[in-house]
């Protein structure tokens, strides 16, 4: 069977494979190898050390850094609050969509996607007036950024949900509750989102991977976050900016490590015993 | 309603109630666009009765069974259970107990915490839900299946426990909604079996639909047919098979003959042979008579007919036989005889009376 499927989808040989990871692996680590060893250097007089890795790491950092660290707080909380958003509106309105309303399916991924094909500059300008609502109705703390970036991760989030829901006899499961006596919120909360826990938890790692990369809208809407308090502090000292970029892109990298094998696992159980029929 | 489920073993006969009534009116079902899926069916279901729905995809079978479950709304008409109208009570207030075609048993879910599931939402007590729970697995023959995830079970395995889930909290009414169609053959015998059993055993009033004739025949008290949302005929399998009410049920249910024949004052005539009709106002005039295979028998003489093929088929044997027109029929007959193919030998036809339809050129 596996050498009929192997026929029909011949994929690309073993050398192949590896020759395409080793020339896409390397287009990634050079920028990275050189972020690194632009890191270690001593300065004009040549050499390396770990002297400012260590300086970061042992909480040596002066005054004059504490925009990355409010930068840090602020793209987290960000990322909690965003995260938050997008599971409180998105996934009802999926799971509303899928068993209610089928028909509104398309129409709900072009809304979801959209956000991909237009430029972060291109929303802050249609962002602007609205934010000067939201500063109204809810102050104008940085937290309110997570409205905005709840609609550019909205492409991300949907397709991670979308895969799972697809996986998912949710109409059945749903029917077969309702004639078990659950309500519509018994049903969400006990029987969907545990089976979406995939789906849900790979949309928010994507999520927070998305916030913590944001710089456009931040800086245009002039809030601060650790990509814009990185811009700042490179003014002053390109090396610890250039540390602090690495360990976000550690932490992302993290993260989508974690959504892979999320995604690869088997559902969760104590065994594996298949019983014959 | 006593359906014990708390103990294995079911209650003696007398001690039983006999289920709810369910009665379905006038019922109508029109999807977006106009189709009208349902076409003012009604269905009466007595207490403790198992009803058949029995008829081709799209016949509307399933959409009958969703509005008596609550899943989809009328356009118009009445749901009635015990007499009382649920038309408009959602689905999870009709204690209807449902067992559906597809697997629907929660995959984050044991076994066990599946069947507990519909007590929890009746807020049956921990210690109690438990034990109803594990009798309830018992009782479909899977007790030390209770840690076992939906996964980790086989089809047969699945659609019991989707049973016993559907049975432990003691519904008015049992829906099964084409429950066996994803089973191999000897899992859904057994399944159909077990299922029937059951229902017998606590007297639960069961609405079965499915497209499987022998299924239909072999489990339900009562088999209704339906065709284009409408029910052709309803009646015991027996009746249905030996007094197909009209042409579609002679030929959706069970194997029959097609023959030309004239008609002629209530009496069916062909190649010399004279057959009473079911229904003997039918118009004289050409028409298309409806034969079972078992009702006709090689004899010694009869209509000549020249022998086709031969089919073993278990316990019997099928031949076919052309008549002199060119008329192949299907003739059902011991297996012990083995006719010879091409050989010439005559048949006879048992005077039953037949189903006929107009013949249309």
């Amino acid at each position: 069977m596996s050498r009929i499927v192997a026929d029909v989808h011949p994929g690309p040989g073993r050398r192949t494979r590896w020759i395409i990871i080793g020339v896409i692996g390397l287009l990634f680590l050079v920028p990275v190898v050189a972020m690194i060893e632009f890191t270690l250097r001593k300065g004009l007089g040549g050499g390396y050390d770990l002297s400012r890795w260590i300086a970061v790491f042992s909480g040596g950092l002066g005054p004059e850094y504490k925009p990355i660290f409010t930068g840090l707080g602020n793209s987290l909380l960000l990322a909690v609050v965003t995260v938050a958003v997008m599971l409180v509106l998105l996934v009802p309105t999926m799971v509303l969509v899928r068993i209610q309303f089928p028909k509104l399916q398309r129409m709900l991924e072009f809304v979801c996607l959209v956000p991909i094909t237009i430029p972060a500059i291109v929303l802050v300008v249609g962002l602007a007036p609205v934010y000067s609502v939201i500063a109204r109705l809810f102050g104008s703390g940085v937290w309110t950024l997570a409205f905005a970036y709840g609609v550019i991760v909205l492409p991300y989030a949907y397709r991670a949900i979308q895969t799972n829901l697809a996986a998912v006899d949710v109409v059945t499961l749903s029917e077969a509750a309702r004639s078990l006596g659950a309500g519509w919120l018994t049903i969400l909360f006990r029987v969907i989102v545990p089976n979406l826990r995939r789906g849900l938890l790979a949309a928010s790692f994507i999520s927070v991977a998305v916030v913590l990369g944001e710089f456009t809208i931040a800086a245009l809407l002039n809030r601060v976050n650790l990509q814009t308090a990185l811009v700042v502090v490179n003014k002053a000292d390109p090396f610890v900016a250039v540390i602090f970029a690495l360990l976000a892109l550690a932490f992302a990298f993290v993260l989508l490590i974690a959504i892979g094998r999320i995604g690869g696992r088997p559902h969760s159980s104590h065994r594996s015993k298949k019983a014959p029929a | 309603m006593t359906l014990s489920i708390s103990r294995p073993a079911p209650a003696p006969a007398e001690a039983r109630s006999p289920g709810s009534r369910v009665e379905l009116r006038s019922i109508v079902k029109e999807f977006a666009g106009g189709h009208r899926g349902l076409d003012g069916i009604d269905l009466a279901i007595e207490p403790g009765e198992f009803v058949a729905l029995l008829g081709p995809s799209g016949c509307g079978k399933t959409t009958a069974l969703r509005v008596l479950a609550g899943l989809e709304a009328a356009t118009s008409g009445t749901v009635l259970i015990d007499d009382a109208d649920v038309s408009r009570l959602p689905a999870r207030k009709r204690d209807i107990g449902m067992v559906f075609q597809s697997y629907s048993l929660f995959p984050h879910l044991t076994a066990l915490a599946n069947v507990e599931f519909g007590l929890r939402m009746r807020k049956v007590d921990g210690d109690e839900r438990r034990l109803r729970a594990g009798n309830a697995l018992e009782m479909v023959g899977l007790g030390s299946f209770g840690g076992r995830y939906a996964h980790e079970l086989s089809g047969g395995q699945q659609q019991r426990v989707a049973l016993a889930r559907a049975l432990v909290t003691e519904p008015r009414v049992l829906l099964l909604d084409e429950p066996l169609s994803a089973l191999d053959a000897r899992v859904r015998v057994q399944l159909r079996d077990e299922i029937r059993r059951i229902q017998q055993d606590f007297g639960i009033t069961t609405l079965f639909v499915t497209h499987d004739q022998e299924e239909a025949l072999a489990v339900a008290d009562r088999v209704a047919v339906m065709r284009a949302g409408t029910i052709e005929q309803i009646g015991a399998p027996e009746d249905l098979y030996a007094r197909a009410a009209t042409p579609f049920v002679a030929e959706f249910v069970g194997l029959s003959n097609r023959l030309r024949a004239t008609v002629e004052g209530g009496w069916a005539e062909f190649c010399g042979v004279r057959l009473p009709l079911l229904d003997p106002a039918t118009p004289d005039g050409e028409a298309i008579v409806f034969v079972r295979p078992e009702d006709i028998r090689f004899a010694a003489a009869g209509v000549p007919v020249d022998v086709v093929s031969t089919s073993f088929l278990g316990a019997f044997r099928r031949t076919a036989v052309a008549l002199e027109d060119g008329t192949v029929l299907s003739v059902q007959h011991a297996a012990g005889f083995v006719p010879e193919v091409d050989a010439r030998l005559h048949v006879e036809f048992d005077p039953a009376p037949v189903t006929v339809k107009p013949w249309e050129s």
